[in-house]
């Protein structure tokens, strides 16, 4: 690839007490693409996402954002380095209607003395710019941008969470599972709504744990064991049982050619 | 392709609300509208009791009965939107109520000062039950539990127990019980401060960004703080502006019964949790409307007066208002339960 990354972190270390959940571990995302980050429980993938979003703080190694060096100390951090991160949690606020969700924690006060000095919100304006969103995102299912969230389905909450990153990830979203908690045509919403992210060229990094859909969407797979990059691959060249059997180190991957030796 | 129109058929039969899932969708979007039914319903019964119930002059009566409970029920329905409780809000009226006039009265401080004193020690107050509830991570149950017995003994120690009566009490502090009489109805500046403190919290809740926070917090506390709300700072802020409500009712207290007592006020904590739960707001947080608490308030001092004028024995009249709590929490419920 002859595109300069959008998001690189270089030998991440990162322990907690005497576990090493990061032991030099790197990840490289470039405009545009889909990174499917995959790994057994206990590879660090969580870990390695918590220091891109500034969730943890690396022990040592470098992030880079468009080649600038970034160190981010709280979540605040990344969010305004254009960092979005939805949570397999559903991290919506049931009793609150859509648009006051996008805008929850980022709301838009009015213009002049209504906003400075009595500190009124632009409802109307949050909720048209709600509704441009969704259905921008095309999520044709939501009607009404006043309805609570707690009245939608759980495609349509994770939806309302994807289209609250994707308003104000400027930079790159990182979904961690999120379709976990998700039926099968729920899911589907979901993994469309990635692909509608990656049309709008917005890089995006995918946690998940499912193979098929990580093979349906992702551009390349970054697979973590063992605390490091194992591998990366893509879906074209490699098939699931190999992605699997780097996962679980019962195929090892020379790093040079990044061909795939069995381990007797 | 079948499943597919099996699933529109499927979602096409739900969405064919019955009577009660719109009843339940309607109360869900104004929690306040059970009680504000049932205080229509009560008004018409306890009018066909007693003539003089629907009297001007019985309402503003009732008014002045309900407005120290209202502004207590005020402060306690921002906590409580937070999911929390203040079991130590009546305590700390009357803790600030003492002091207040007992530093005017014994100390010679001009009464204005006294009274700035006096909220400052509200705020004081509710930011100490904030700290435990935020910092300290305990219960706000418990914070306010402990907190309640604290403020109580503080009244006694500082004022010895002993009454500033109403010969002695500055006139500055009596200013809310001056009232204006139109025709029959007594207005008193008590009730209005009371309306305008409710227009302020009502107008802070819904149209900015605070009020949003407020909700949110208590809706789901870590989806608020994965959304980048800083929790424990609106948590702060809503048991100190709950402070300041209760400081500025103990001005209320002092003008309506013209006199500062450490002995009253007891049943102020849960009188005010009665009020807001009557009115709608959850207990569980993040659902409720500031003045379905004023209405859940007005409820009460309703059926009391009511009851009475209708010659209903006290006994029954506490039976009838644990009646109404358990009706409240029931609807609460139902409306919850048919969302989840």
């Amino acid at each position: 690839m002859s595109k300069k990354p959008v998001l690189e972190a270089k030998n991440i270390l990162k322990t907690y007490g005497r576990v090493v959940a990061l032991d030099d571990a790197s990840l490289q995302l470039f405009p545009g693409e889909v990174l499917a980050v995959v790994g057994d429980n206990g590879a660090g993938k969580s870990t390695l996402i918590k220091c891109l979003t500034g969730a943890e703080v690396p022990d040592a190694g470098s992030i880079e954002i468009d080649g600038q060096e970034v160190h981010f100390r709280r979540p605040q951090d990344g969010r305004h380095a254009g960092i979005e991160t939805v949570y397999q949690t559903l991290a919506v606020s049931p009793a609150l209607d859509i648009a006051s969700n996008l805008f929850l924690g980022r709301e838009i006060r009015k213009k002049g003395p209504l906003g400075s000095i009595f500190r009124m919100l632009d409802q109307a304006g949050m909720k048209k710019a709600a509704k441009e969103e969704i259905m921008a995102l095309g999520i044709g299912t939501i009607q009404n941008i006043s309805q609570a969230v707690e009245t939608l389905s759980g495609g349509q909450r994770q939806a309302v969470a994807v289209a609250r990153a994707a308003t104000f990830g400027q930079k790159l979203i990182i979904l961690d599972e999120p379709t976990a908690a998700l039926g099968v045509r729920e899911s589907a919403q979901v993994l469309k709504l990635i692909q509608t992210l990656r049309d709008r060229g917005i890089p995006v990094i995918l946690i998940s744990h499912n193979m098929p859909q990580v093979f349906e969407v992702a551009d390349r797979i970054h697979v973590q064991r063992l605390g490091r990059r194992a591998a990366v691959v893509t879906p074209k060249t490699h098939t699931m049982n190999d992605v699997v059997g780097i996962m679980t180190g019962a195929l090892k991957v020379e790093e040079k050619d990044q061909t795939l030796q069995p381990i007797r | 392709m079948s499943t597919e129109v099996a699933y529109d058929a499927a979602t096409e039969f739900m969405n064919r609300d019955s009577f009660s899932t719109k009843v339940q969708n309607t109360l869900h979007r104004y929690p306040w509208l059970s009680s504000a039914i049932v205080l229509a319903i009560a008004l018409v019964v306890f009018g066909r009791f007693n003539e003089n119930f629907l009297t001007p002059n019985n309402f503003s009566l009732i008014l002045q009965q309900v407005a120290i409970v209202g502004a207590v029920a005020a402060g306690q329905t921002i906590i409580i939107l937070t999911a929390g409780i203040d079991l130590s809000c009546g305590a700390m009226t009357v803790f600030v109520a003492m002091v207040m006039a007992t530093l005017t009265f014994k100390n010679g401080v001009p009464p204005v000062l006294s009274f700035i004193i006096g909220l400052l020690l509200g705020v004081a107050s509710g930011a100490f039950n904030g700290f435990l509830v935020t910092k300290v991570k305990l219960p706000p149950f418990i914070v306010t539990l402990g907190t309640l017995n604290i403020f109580v003994a503080l009244t006694l120690i500082y004022s010895k127990g002993r009454t500033v009566r109403n010969t002695e009490v500055d006139p500055f502090f009596v200013l809310l019980g001056k009232y204006i009489d139109i025709g029959e109805f007594r207005i008193t500046t008590g009730v209005v401060a009371v309306i305008f403190l409710y227009l302020i919290l009502a107008f802070s809740l819904r149209f900015t960004g605070w009020g949003r926070h407020v909700y949110a917090v208590g809706d789901d506390i870590e989806a608020a703080r994965l959304a980048g709300i800083s929790v424990n700072r609106v948590l702060m802020s809503v048991y100190s502006l709950a402070g300041l409500v209760f400081a500025f009712t103990a001005w209320v207290q002092i003008g309506r019964v013209t006199a500062a007592s450490p002995n009253v006020g007891g049943d102020l904590n849960l009188d005010s949790i009665t009020a807001v739960v009557i009115g709608g707001t959850s207990l569980f947080g993040g659902r409720g409307a500031i003045f379905g608490s004023f209405l859940g308030a007005i409820l009460v001092g309703v059926f009391r007066n009511g009851l009475t004028l209708a010659g209903v024995d006290l006994y029954y009249q506490i039976l009838a208002v644990g009646v109404l709590i358990l009706f409240a929490v029931s609807v609460d419920q139902w409306i919850r339960k048919a969302r989840s």
